[in-house]
């Protein structure tokens, strides 16, 4: 691995925001209004719901999780459609850099983009609904770890997709993260699902996820075989979404797509 | 032999693009690739910069395959200019540079910038956005991009296409300057006879797919009793013979 061209790559994302106050704005815009949006939901339910009341800030907890995740998700591959608009794909693929390299770059720049629009949102969110991801104290760095790489994962998918397919994947994207979360049980617990969705929710790591955030706020217990299992899935989905990801490399070399992937 | 390309063929689906090619490239000669659109330049191209993999056939660098070397090594060796490829576009001059300058593993990079940036008179415009040049600038920019690493191999696609003569003037003259002071092998794709003329040693003719005569300007031009490369182009471009 060399740091340097990994750098670079990140550098030529961070050059791109920083080029852009509407970029910047952008970025922050969606988390914030969806704090909002939670919140107001969230204060209504603590007041009206037996099974979320004394328990304030549950369901905005999640959706700032959630919405950790669906940013981590996005900026994958916004950073990957940026490439393929700017028709600068050919240029990226005859750098002397490794595709693992690339990887790399591109999982590590995505926090960037996401602390941008998450924090705050996140630091809105204390004063106005006396609300702090922060109460779930040390576990919410794994659980934020176990999303990050979830996300990555759901980025490394879609622009499996992207090389696969090229720019008309584009809406798939969009689409990935609404696709599963019903599955996620973000906001209910997995015992609402079907007995049949209940066994393909258990194969993702965000039941466990939410699960654990629920019950920490809620019983004041931390499980953190919970938290390994979620992450342990969270990396063997990882795993699964880099060999897709060289997979679709490699069959986008045979079919000639590397070398005029554009809008 | 600098570089042997050996029964290159290249398959789409069910179309065959390239078919059975075999060239060489001598050490810092230039070599024009012509052929009406569709002919199988550009594919060419990408199977030797690693974009496209071949169907069958191989390319041997110094009598070495390409697939035995790692991906950076090689790629470190190889640069490539084409209008139709662009530099991001929201990124300015100088930091589009930069980061390619960092993807290469320049070393003393501001000074490598400078220098390339003064050459290629792109100084006055360094820290505007690149999708804001115009055609010349931007393309100026693509070659200051491609040369940044010094290349020992330069794959150009057109790099005049679409430009007014005073700056496609600019560039073929600075890409005669450049080899004359650098160790480098050019394989120049392009649809301007003046310019190959102008710039190459010896020139590959390719049609739907294959190649159909190779061989120096002058000798292509005597060959085939036309009176310029022009009229030599469109003689092999419109026959069905081999020759």
């Amino acid at each position: 691995m060399n740091f340097n061209k990994i750098y670079a790559l990140g550098l030529r994302h961070l050059y791109l925001i920083m080029n852009s106050f509407p970029r910047v704005l952008d970025l922050i815009y969606w988390p914030t209004v969806q704090i909002f949006l939670w919140g107001f939901i969230s204060k209504f339910f603590t007041l009206n719901s037996e099974y979320y009341n004394n328990t304030v800030g549950v369901i905005l907890t999640a959706a700032i999780l959630y919405d950790f995740l669906f940013r981590a998700s996005i900026s994958f591959n916004m950073m990957f459609l940026e490439e393929i608009w700017s028709r600068n794909f050919t240029n990226l693929f005859i750098a002397p850099i490794k595709i693992r390299e690339i990887i790399t770059a591109l999982t590590l720049t995505a926090i960037l983009r996401t602390l941008i629009g998450l924090v705050p949102a996140v630091l809105i969110a204390i004063p106005l609904f006396g609300v702090s991801v922060l109460n779930l104290g040390v576990p919410l760095i794994f659980l934020l770890l176990a999303l990050y790489l979830f996300g990555v994962t759901l980025g490394l998918l879609v622009t499996s997709g992207l090389l696969r397919y090229g720019p008309s994947f584009e809406n798939i994207a969009w689409a990935s993260l609404f696709f599963l979360a019903p599955l996620g049980c973000i906001y209910y617990p997995i015992e609402i699902l079907p007995t049949t969705l209940q066994i393909i929710a258990e194969a993702l790591p965000l039941v466990h996820i939410f699960e654990e955030m629920r019950s920490i706020l809620m019983n004041n217990t931390v499980n953190y075989l919970n938290i390994i299992k979620s992450i342990a899935i969270s990396v063997i989905y990882f795993v699964f979404g880099v060999i897709i990801f060289y997979f679709s490399y490699f069959g986008a070399k045979k079919r000639g797509t590397l070398m005029n992937m554009g809008e | 032999m600098f570089i042997e390309i050996k029964n290159l063929s290249k398959i789409y689906n069910k179309y065959l693009a390239v078919d059975k090619i075999n060239f060489h490239l001598e050490k810092d000669k230039t070599i024009g690739l012509l052929g009406p659109n569709g002919c199988g330049k550009t594919t060419t191209i990408g199977m030797m910069l690693g974009l496209v993999t071949p169907s069958s056939g191989e390319i041997l660098i110094e009598n070495k395959n390409l697939n035995s070397f790692g991906r950076d090594e090689i790629l470190k060796r190889f640069n490539f200019a084409s209008p139709y490829v662009e530099l991001p576009k929201k990124l300015t001059v100088r930091q589009n540079l930069e980061i390619y300058g960092r993807l290469y593993g320049i070393k003393d990079l501001k000074k490598r910038i400078h220098e390339i940036s003064n050459d290629l008179e792109i100084k006055e415009f360094f820290e505007r956005k690149t999708g804001e040049l115009s055609s010349g600038q931007k393309n100026r920019v693509s070659l200051a991009k491609s040369l940044i690493n010094k290349p020992e191999i330069l794959l150009l696609d057109e790099p005049t296409a679409s430009l007014d003569p005073d700056i496609g003037d600019f560039i073929r003259s600075y890409i005669q300057e450049y080899k004359s002071k650098n160790k480098v092998t050019v394989l120049l794709a392009s649809h301007n006879m003046s310019e190959v003329e102008r710039l190459c040693d010896s020139i590959i003719m390719m049609r739907k797919g294959k190649i159909i005569d190779q061989g120096t300007c002058v000798d292509l031009i005597k060959k085939h009793g036309r009176n310029n490369l022009e009229e030599t182009f469109l003689k092999l471009a419109r026959s069905q013979d081999e020759f």
